[in-house]
């Protein structure tokens, strides 16, 4: 989880254009939506699940409202939002297609943000025959709250599937935006997609 | 302590309801907590639901157990805390609590109402308490407050009067009443209406009241206000001891919707305990056999010690007509179209008498419009009754929201 002011996070506000009417798909404690309200004069929502995050939302003045995602978007409109982000979220939905074609059909672009398991660390880890923990999948194989991973390619294929227009797509790495291999030299997967 | 007193505020001018009638020289009750700030901006009013009162927070001077009946809520240090907020509560017109009601004196006719108090509505109620706040020197509300039927008023606050409300916080409560929550009240008013003291409504005239009517009605009331869990491990199918009286503690009524807690011993509801429980049936159909069964009997005869058929009639009534979206063709979106109120919802999720797919229409309704709103679906196993209780998530949500939004 990137809750804290990460590096990845500031790169991927930065993709948020000022003034958006942003949804943000599991938002944990409200940090990068209240960043986009006071930095880049967005407004809108987060969505979360949990209990102590929805509290600290409220406390930090971030709208919130408590919905399990699993059970879809239903209390949104259509292209009700500018931007929809699922930064961190995807690995740990059920239902990662629905949600994919949710985000694009409430907003006009979707970020979404995810640990990519093609990062050459988690490669070489498989390579010598043990699940990888790492700073962005810290839990052990056994232990993880990711009810799956999979990498840049994978999400390409995904979005493809789904019929949804990949915008721009990249690898982050501390921060730092990987174009040249993202699928094998970052560890954090990028993807602004749009309805076709 | 918070020590509570309580006011009232005569308005003689008359008062034009939603039913075309209108009434007159009538009295409001009301009480207050806290300090009203020098520029009037720190005023929150909570509304009360079915069978609550403006007893909202402390306790009378030298009455025992005179808590008000969202005192968990509301007081010094509380999620709406009285060091901070000026807090109103208020007694709607045709309650039983002092403000003017069925119970009362028309000055029509010099008798009591009874029967013939007028129909209020919840948009009646919030056009009395808007003459209260003006009389008060209270332009806008911080915030209007209110749970259950409370939460419609709130919600009716934000759309009959949009520049006076900034904050309206809506707890277990719905846009309209679904045919099955209209069902329940039906039956609890024909409980009443065909309890042969009832008279017409006017048992005051005869010198009786018809307590059968209203044990029934808050019997039927307690069921729904209830989840089954809940009710399963509270009571089970334990069974009534033989020789045991009221097992139930005593508590004030005023205002308080709950008015008592069981007070069981742990279940230990083993297979043994199950045997022995069925050696002792009494085999009769009309003695109390289960202890499900005395507490609602307990309930049911404690409510209709302190409360007034007629006003229990009137309410549910209010609560039936309550829909706002009505006059818009159903579209709860459209209805709220120019409300400018921000909101914070609450729903408990073993809430099935307004459960929170209620509240998540309203939710909706408000994205539609982009007003600011935070919700939070509380899984709590209290049914209905969890917004009259003390959970640290919801009371957490309250507090936080009033600390980073309502206050200024």
């Amino acid at each position: 989880m990137i809750r804290a002011p990460s590096p990845d996070l500031l790169s991927i506000a930065a993709l948020v254009p000022h003034g958006s009417r942003v949804l943000d798909l599991g938002c944990g404690t409200g940090e990068l939506l209240d960043h986009l309200i006071r930095e880049r004069g967005c407004s809108g929502y987060g969505v979360e699940i949990n209990d102590a995050n929805v509290q600290s939302c409220v406390a930090r003045g971030v709208n919130v409202i408590q919905l399990n995602l699993d059970e879809g978007l239903a209390v949104f409109g259509d292209a009700s939002f500018d931007v929809v982000l699922q930064i961190d979220t995807l690995q740990h939905l059920r239902n990662t297609e629905v949600m994919l074609r949710e985000t694009a059909r409430v907003g006009r672009i979707g970020i979404v943000a995810f640990p990519n398991f093609g990062h050459w660390p988690n490669r070489l880890a498989v390579l010598r025959g043990r699940m990888p923990v790492t700073k962005i999948l810290p839990y052990q194989w056994y232990d993880t709250p990711n009810i799956r991973v999979g990498t840049l390619d994978d999400f390409q294929a995904l979005a493809d599937k789904n019929n949804l227009r990949i915008i721009d797509q990249f690898g982050l790495q501390d921060g730092h935006e990987v174009r040249w291999w993202p699928n094998a030299r970052a560890s954090r997967a990028v993807f602004k997609i749009q309805r076709t | 302590m918070l020590i509570a007193k309580p006011q009232s505020m005569h308005f003689d001018a008359a008062l034009p309801l939603q039913s075309g009638a209108s009434i007159r020289a009538y009295d409001l009750s009301f009480e207050t907590y806290g300090t009203l700030n020098a520029d009037k901006s720190n005023a929150v009013l909570i509304c009360h639901a079915l069978n609550a009162s403006h007893h909202v927070a402390g306790v009378y001077a030298g009455q025992d157990k005179s808590e008000g009946w969202w005192h968990t809520m509301i007081g010094p240090g509380k999620p709406v805390d009285t060091n901070v907020f000026f807090v109103i509560g208020v007694n709607n017109l045709g309650s039983c609590f002092g403000s003017t009601g069925p119970m009362q004196i028309s000055p029509d006719t010099g008798k009591v109402y009874g029967a013939d108090f007028p129909v209020v509505t919840v948009q009646d109620w919030v056009n009395a308490q808007a003459l209260l706040m003006d009389a008060l020197g209270i332009q806008t509300l911080a915030a209007v407050m209110g749970g259950s039927l409370g939460g419609m008023q709130a919600l009716s606050w934000a759309l009959q009067y949009p520049s006076r409300v900034r904050h309206a916080v809506v707890v277990a409560s719905a846009p309209n009443l679904t045919a099955e929550n209209i069902a329940f009240n039906e039956v609890a008013r024909r409980a009443i209406v065909t309890d042969p003291d009832f008279h017409g409504g006017h048992y005051a005239a005869h010198g009786v009241l018809p307590k059968r009517g209203l044990r029934i009605a808050r019997m039927i009331g307690h069921i729904t206000y209830l989840s089954d869990d809940v009710m399963n491990e509270k009571f089970g199918r334990r069974l009534k001891p033989a020789a045991e009286e009221t097992q139930f503690s005593d508590r004030p009524p005023l205002g308080s919707r709950r008015a008592a807690e069981p007070k069981l011993a742990p279940s230990g509801s083993s297979a043994l305990h199950e045997m022995k429980s069925v050696g002792a049936y009494k085999y009769s159909t009309q003695d109390v056999e289960f202890q499900i069964e005395s507490y609602l009997r307990y309930q049911g005869d404690k409510f209709s010690e302190y409360f007034d058929a007629n006003t229990y009639l009137l309410i549910t009534r209010a609560l039936d007509y309550f829909d706002p979206a009505s006059s818009f063709g159903g579209d709860l979106s459209a209805a709220l179209k120019h409300v400018t109120a921000k909101f914070l919802l609450v729903s408990f999720t073993t809430d099935w008498r307004f459960a929170p797919a209620r509240s998540r229409e309203m939710v909706k309704a408000l994205l539609d419009n982009q007003i600011d709103v935070s919700y939070a679906e509380i899984d709590a196993p209290h049914g209905h009754d969890a917004f009259l209780l003390d959970d640290a998530r919801y009371m957490g949500v309250v507090r936080s929201y009033f600390q980073s939004k309502v206050a200024l």
